[in-house]
């Protein structure tokens, strides 16, 4: 394992911004995994340090493939992480929608830029990212739709469900969108959590990771098979809205299967403690996405169900 | 005349309050069908004032010279109140600008759910001004930002604003996801305003525009009372303009006025070191022309702008 500062800010009223990549295996670029850009990502932080732990094991044991080279980038915002702050710790700006980033411009379009140099030329590239609304999801494998894309090699993480995204203009500044248009096929991958540590879904990931590697033959490490994605376009998903605002309680968890007309969620009222509302399944199927802020405004979407799937 | 406040959309938050958006209609008592529409619409960065100010005016002069109006004014003060409300240049609980959401989308997520909403009530207006002031960290002489691809029809209306300069700018991917873009795509024209700084109101800039303002309402007979005769903005394109970036962090502080002549090398302004007592950096412009930012807050990155400059000479 190598240790290298990929990309170093100066600052005046803290430490140094370093951002650190670890180096497994020597030769052709052939994974680049990169965890929390955002300050909140505990989880991704998490899953990172957890992989580069794992991907040191296996190089001292001979397990990288000749002539493969990985690196993994744990942390790109630690400055906002260090104090409580989702986005950029001065201008509040997000660092993933600066890509490709540009060297000579403002602060976070700097970072940006450094930290895509730094990862150009890798076949694979994996992201931890997070979702700009708050919940839970199934994890799953998260791909743009840019034309470039392919959804069967990330069936090979082994996860539950491989999503296709369509791209909105907000996405085209994302990393993931980025690294496809510059020739690395890139993928997200999304756990159960963020600002919190899932273990379960940590293990799931890193797991999806070596497994993935190991089939792309990058790494010599047996694992289990783990699932045959179902591949979903995110526009397929259906939006569930609450009717009310106020207390949020929900009955069912990110994976797990509903019918219509179940009960899913209820709203209390937030002064009176009565269940002003209760939400119901619009149709069969196998929650995604689950709201989990103990308040809802109204209107909110708390869940996101794919439609007619069976466990 | 007329006059009425409406909510343009509501949502219920948790505990016992509605986010709302409202907009307060002027027109004349008595409609014939013919009459043009304007939108001003602001607020739509919690931060930027600039724009409660030029609504109020905007307000006022129309209900102190009712009988000129003949046409309809909607005046939409803040798009994200509750950003406003909470200094807060988001929306609070959203991840996401509202300014990149737009056109958003009737049964999405609540932020996107109210852009829609904004949206369809701006539908079918004759002009739209969408009003931004900056942000807390650059000051901006009054100009108007036109996408190259809609500057044709669009200058026009920028150049009878009383603006002091139009920045035709590139087209970019991710502004599409802007309200102007989302509105010139239906067929609305829709200019951007920036002006002044985030967080203040700069009265001096507020009053040019509102009088900039009834200019371009005399011109779509919405008004008939007396205009003053406005500015002719310098017009720019992207190419001529040069960006001033901090190499070092530190404190900025400017030794130039805003929006003034600088040369080829001048000194702009020094980033100090006040630990130490150190000049960090001297800030020199790349290219002579007029200083059209420059930055306010004082605390600077690397890579924190300084100031933009418009190539050329403007004495």
């Amino acid at each position: 394992m190598k240790k290298e500062c990929i990309y170093s800010l100066k600052n005046f009223y803290r430490d140094d911004l370093n951002i650190y990549g670890f180096h497994f295996g020597k030769g052709e670029k052939a994974a680049c995994i990169v965890g929390a850009i955002r300050g909140n990502e505990v989880q991704q932080l998490y899953i990172c340090s957890q992989l580069v732990r794992a991907l040191k094991n296996l190089e001292e044991k001979g397990a990288i493939v000749h002539d493969n080279e990985i690196m993994v980038i744990p942390s790109v915002n630690h400055s906002s992480m260090n104090i409580g702050k989702r986005f950029w710790a001065t201008d509040n700006t997000d660092i993933n929608r600066m890509f490709p980033g540009y060297n000579l411009g403002e602060t976070t379009q700097r970072i940006a830029a450094g930290v895509f140099e730094a990862i150009q030329g890798y076949s694979y590239g994996i992201q931890f990212p997070s979702f700009y609304m708050p919940g839970d999801f199934v994890p799953h494998v998260r791909m743009m739709d840019t034309g470039f894309q392919n959804a069967s090699l990330a069936n090979l993480f082994g996860l539950p469900y491989v999503v296709i995204r369509q791209p909105k203009p907000i996405d085209t500044t994302t990393l993931n969108y980025n690294w496809q248009i510059w020739n690395t096929n890139a993928f997200s991958v999304y756990t159960c959590a963020t600002g919190t540590i899932d273990e379960p879904s940590a293990r799931m990931a890193v797991a999806s990771v070596l497994r993935f590697l190991t089939r792309m033959g990058v790494l010599r490490y047996t694992s289990h098979s783990g699932y045959i994605a179902s591949v979903i376009h995110e526009g397929d998903l259906m939006n569930v809205r609450n009717d009310l605002p106020g207390l949020y309680r929900r009955h069912v968890e990110p994976g797990q299967e509903v019918y219509r007309g179940q009960v899913i969620a209820s709203v209390i009222d937030p002064l009176e403690g009565e269940t002003i509302s209760q939400i119901l399944a619009p149709t069969d199927g196998i929650i995604f996405f689950a709201h989990h802020a103990p308040t809802v405004m109204e209107g909110t979407v708390i869940f996101k169900i794919i439609r007619r799937l069976h466990e | 005349m007329y006059e009425e406040t409406k909510t343009v959309v509501s949502v219920g938050l948790a505990v016992d309050e509605q986010l709302r958006v409202m907009k307060h209609t002027l027109r004349p008592d008595t409609l014939t069908g013919e009459e043009k529409r304007i939108c001003i619409v602001t607020g739509t960065h919690g931060d930027e004032l600039e724009g409660q100010y030029v609504c109020y005016e905007l307000n006022r002069i129309i209900k102190s010279h009712r009988d000129c109006l003949r046409g309809i004014v909607d005046i939409y003060p803040a798009l994200n109140p509750l950003g406003v409300d909470s200094i807060s240049r988001g929306i609070p609980m959203f991840d996401l600008d509202m300014n990149r959401i737009f056109p958003g989308e009737e049964d999405g997520p609540v932020a996107e759910h109210v852009a829609a909403r904004v949206v369809k009530d701006i539908e079918g207006a004759d002009l739209c001004l969408d009003i931004h002031a900056s942000n807390i960290f650059l000051r901006e002489i009054p100009q108007a930002r036109v996408n190259v691809n809609v500057a044709a029809s669009l200058i026009p209306f920028a150049k009878r604003l009383n603006l002091d300069f139009v920045w035709v700018h590139a087209a970019a991917t991710v502004l599409e996801s802007t309200l102007a873009h989302s509105l010139n795509s239906i067929g609305v024209p829709t200019v951007v305003v920036e002006m002044g700084v985030g967080m203040r109101i700069t009265e001096a800039f507020c009053h040019q525009l509102t009088d900039g303002i009834l200019c371009v309402m005399k011109d779509l007979g919405i008004w008939s009372g007396d205009t003053i005769r406005p500015k002719d903005p310098i017009i720019s394109q992207d190419g001529e303009v040069g960006f001033l970036n901090a190499s070092a962090p530190g404190i900025f502080v400017p030794c130039v006025e805003h929006w003034r002549n600088v040369r080829e090398g001048e000194l702009i302004g020094r980033i100090l070191n006040p630990l130490e007592g150190t000049v960090e950096e001297e800030v020199s412009s790349p290219i002579g022309g007029m200083l059209f930012t420059l930055r306010e807050y004082p605390v600077v990155s690397c890579g924190s702008l300084i100031a933009r400059v418009l190539g050329g000479d403007y004495a």
